[in-house]
């Protein structure tokens, strides 16, 4: 008999594969040329517009709204890529009803903001199936590292090599992206759209990737540094904070592993989840993973996050997309145990009275946080991150960084951009006019 | 329940809504099927001598829309019927007797002499149709044969045509008028002159609605190539409204019934023409976007703002805004106003300022947090502020008391009337005594 939702154990192919179909088809269909225009046409063009101040990347959002109301959305997505090169991606992860939406002066009004994202998304999809359309300027003759080809490494690596630098993008993985190609949950960011967008950002020439060099293992920051220019650290948090409670043989991975795998298979199908799935965390990544057990046919989900619902990092929108899944958010309830219970756990958790209940879990995923892996020793750090200074100078001169591996600003994708951005926008400026003059 | 009944020159409907002269009144069908739906009469889409025109075999209509595709502005280079003359006789008279409750009022557009016009009226006049109405209007096609508003824009020609007609027939003769003109005074007064009963206006606008930039062909495009055509609408109607309180305010024309048109779109635009006073309105582009039943919403909008305000019948409010037109000169100058904006529904988009700040008077503050706020000191209550605000009633102009003073001109405000007749910078003022 073929696997059900209440097939005992961790087990594949749940679902059918028209529902898996179903389930992970793009949580947010594009927006149609006409639908476009009416959402459009809800944009007041603010003065000094909110939503613009809001964007991580400065994005000029009326503009780019008004360039699809006059029937340009490839102009409209210059606006968008110049600030912003992975705006595509921040379309479809952005957390705008926190960023750019909440600020929007309808939100205000009436609770219902302009669409920015779905509207920057049917922007930047026009411009997607097209050449790159930013040149790059006359050749500097400089050398930069840029270690991580995730967000920050990426829009890193594109602005300096459009200044007229070379860069070579080193990532440890076997391909691009960092967390959009590996951390975004699979319906998110549908038909490969982090791959195909990398290729697309790396046809503005200047940049040579290099897949499988992980720092401190095949390439070395000392290296790295005598051989460049300069040195740009993107590499994200590959650590993740145990839960400390893991008897032996309890079947507890990282969430993010989880939704790694997800995102990578060919097959859905092949991927097992457990009947009953417990996922500890309150934030972006235990939303992911918990939605997407649930999408995959787990019969019971359920997040349990030690504090109180307005703590919880993941926005409203994520919470109420986990609710109308099936996912049972559980807030106030502290991990305090995990026993075995044959082949899946059992685990306890504390309510803040002091009273004590029980999950059963065939699968427990962790979405407590992420850390810094192993990093050159010479870097200085600061609250568990690289400390930086200005526009990303870490402690050792010509070494930047920014992303997640940094200090200062909120993980986001659209965060890591705009460090990324500007951290190409210092190293560039540090060369002063020798640089640019290319000799 | 307000009367709605109409009583045009003597032509008597149920309601003053009549369906324009245009394609939704030129076949029996339509026109049946319009009576059914309660239209209060029609105006039979425009007749010609035979043999009958002939229409382009393309587009005949081109638009301009709102985000939504909402139809605001339409053209078109359709000609007059091209059916038979008598095909159009028999099946007016065929509607006439079956819904003779309802205004059959016949469009005309023949050669400019006189044997022309004669030979036609006593054909309209055996349909028993209530009146006609001489097509001086249409800018498009006919007009370079010498007829529609080429003979509109001649206030000569109207004068002479609407004696020709005035003389051979004993229905009511409406004159048609033609917006394409410097002066909608002169073509009204040479109808009156002429001895017509009524004017109707406006015709449509000669224009050319979009530039396909492709092919560099105007729309709508008939093959490769564009004529103007007329533009109606909702876009048009303040267009009309001057012009038709322009000849309801003119001593020369005042009193001379019209049949206002041109965009009339809801019940509210009805009631505007009538306030202006239209006798009747006349509506085609709203009927052909969303068909005919809208007339339920305008009779039943007029019923239920008359009823609200006391209006027991049509003349109660008919030109009651006619007075209010007046010349720019004898505007009060001393009335002063400024923009209050309510910060209680502010929804901090800027507008007024970006607005005011670059274009106007530098007359609103932006403070931290997006506060906005007028400066007395500069403000002229020009009202672009209220107008871009997409809050209603957020901006206001509030009258300034007499008593108080203009921050601006640190004058104190007069309670009297005063305008620029006898302003001090005017050269040609007059002294006050």
């Amino acid at each position: 008999m073929a696997p059900s939702p209440q097939t005992p154990g961790i087990v594949a192919g749940r679902l059918t594969e028209d529902a898996l179909r179903e389930n992970f088809a793009d949580i947010a269909p594009p927006l149609t040329a006409h639908e476009a225009l009416v959402a459009a046409d809800r944009c007041y063009f603010c003065y000094d517009a909110p939503c613009t101040e809001a964007c991580p990347t400065s994005i000029d959002v009326p503009l780019f709204i008004r360039q699809i109301q006059s029937g340009q959305p490839e102009a409209s997505a210059r606006t968008i890529l110049s600030q912003n090169i992975l705006g595509g991606m921040c379309a479809r992860v952005c957390p705008t009803e926190t960023l750019c939406e909440e600020a929007c002066v309808r939100e205000a009004a009436e609770g219902k903001p302009v669409e920015i994202g779905r509207l920057q998304r049917f922007a930047t999809d026009a411009a997607m199936g097209r050449a790159q359309p930013f040149r790059r300027a006359a050749p500097t003759g400089r050398r930069i590292a840029v270690v991580g080809a995730g967000p920050a490494g990426l829009a890193c690596a594109h602005r300096l090599a459009l200044l007229g630098n070379e860069v070579t993008l080193f990532d440890a993985r076997p391909k691009p992206g960092g967390l959009n190609e590996f951390g975004i949950a699979a319906y998110k960011s549908v038909d490969n759209f982090a791959q195909a967008e990398v290729d697309w950002l790396l046809d503005v020439g200047g940049i040579t990737l290099r897949c499988g060099e992980r720092l401190g293992e095949t390439v070395s920051l000392e290296t790295l540094r005598a051989g460049h220019d300069a040195v740009f650290l993107g590499i994200g948090l590959s650590g993740v904070r145990a839960l400390g409670l893991t008897p032996a043989g309890a079947r507890i991975r990282p969430a993010v592993e989880f939704i790694a795998e997800v995102r990578q298979a060919d097959d859905l199908g092949g991927v097992p989840v457990g009947r009953r799935v417990v996922v500890i965390g309150g934030g972006m990544t235990a939303i992911d993973a918990g939605v997407q057990a649930k999408k995959l046919g787990a019969d019971e989900v359920t997040i349990a996050y030690r504090r109180g619902r307005e703590k919880m990092s993941a926005s409203s929108y994520e919470q109420e997309l986990a609710a109308t899944e099936g996912v049972r958010i559980l807030t106030d309830s502290v991990p305090v145990g995990v026993k075995l219970n044959g082949t899946g756990s059992l685990v306890e958790f504390a309510r803040p009275d002091g009273e004590t209940f029980t999950l059963h879990a065939d699968e427990v995923l962790t979405a407590i946080g992420q850390t810094l892996g192993a990093t050159p020793e010479a870097l200085a750090l600061s609250g568990g991150k690289i400390a930086v200074t200005g526009a990303g100078r870490t402690s050792l001169p010509g070494v930047w960084a920014g992303g997640d591996c940094a200090e200062g600003g909120d993980d986001l994708t659209v965060t890591a951009v705009a460090e990324g951005r500007d951290a190409a926008l210092d190293i560039h400026a540090s060369f002063g006019d020798a640089g640019l003059s290319g000799s | 329940m307000a009367d709605l009944r109409s009583d045009f020159v003597g032509i008597r409907s149920p309601n003053p809504f009549w369906l324009a002269s245009a394609p939704p009144t030129d076949k029996e069908v339509n026109v049946r099927r319009a009576f059914a739906a309660g239209w209060g009469g029609v105006v039979w889409k425009t007749l010609g001598l035979d043999p009958h025109i002939v229409n382009v075999n393309g587009p005949r209509y081109g638009a301009i829309w709102g985000a939504d595709r909402r139809l605001l502005g339409l053209n078109n280079i359709e000609l007059i019927t091209d059916r038979p003359l008598d095909v159009n006789l028999r099946e007016i008279k065929a509607v006439k007797r079956d819904w003779p409750d309802r205004a059959m009022v016949v469009s005309l557009m023949v050669p400019c002499d006189e044997e022309s016009w004669r030979s036609i009226l006593p054909l309209v006049e055996e349909t028993g149709a209530d009146g006609v109405e001489l097509n001086f209007g249409c800018p498009h096609g006919m007009s370079e044969r010498g007829m529609g508003s080429a003979v509109g824009q001649v206030p000569e020609y109207i004068e002479m045509v609407a004696r020709w007609c005035k003389a051979a027939t004993r229905m009511p003769v409406i004159v048609k008028l033609t917006p394409n003109i410097t002066d909608i005074r002169q073509p009204a007064g040479a109808a009156k002159a002429g001895g017509a009963d009524a004017v109707s206006l406006i015709n449509t606008v000669s224009s050319i609605t979009s530039v396909n930039l492709d092919n560099f062909s105007p729309e709508p495009s008939i093959d490769g190539k564009g004529s103007h055509g007329g533009y109606c609408g909702p876009a048009v109607k303040p267009i009309a409204l001057n012009m038709v309180a322009e000849i309801a305010r003119d001593p020369a024309t005042r009193g001379l019934p019209i049949s206002g048109i041109g965009g009339v779109t809801t019940w509210r635009d009805a009631a505007e023409f009538m306030a202006l006073g239209s006798g009747t309105v006349q509506v085609c582009t709203a009927a052909m976007t969303y068909g005919f039943r809208i007339v339920e919403e305008l009779v039943a909008g007029l019923a239920t703002w008359m009823d609200e305000k006391g209006h027991a019948d049509l003349d109660d409010f008919r030109g009651r805004a006619v007075p209010n037109i007046t010349d720019w000169q004898y505007l009060n100058l001393n009335y002063v106003a400024k923009a209050r904006i309510d910060q209680s529904l502010c929804i901090h988009c800027g507008r007024c300022y970006a607005a005011c700040e670059d274009t106007s008077h530098q007359a609103i503050a932006m403070k931290p947090g997006r506060v906005f706020e007028v400066k007395d000191d500069e403000c002229v209550a020009c009202n672009l502020c209220v107008n871009v605000c997409p809050v209603e009633d957020c901006i206001s102009m509030v009258e300034l008391a007499p008593g108080e003073i203009d921050a601006r001109t640190g004058k104190v405000v007069s309670p009297d009337y005063a305008n620029w007749t006898s302003h001090p910078n005017n050269p040609a003022a007059k002294a006050a005594e």
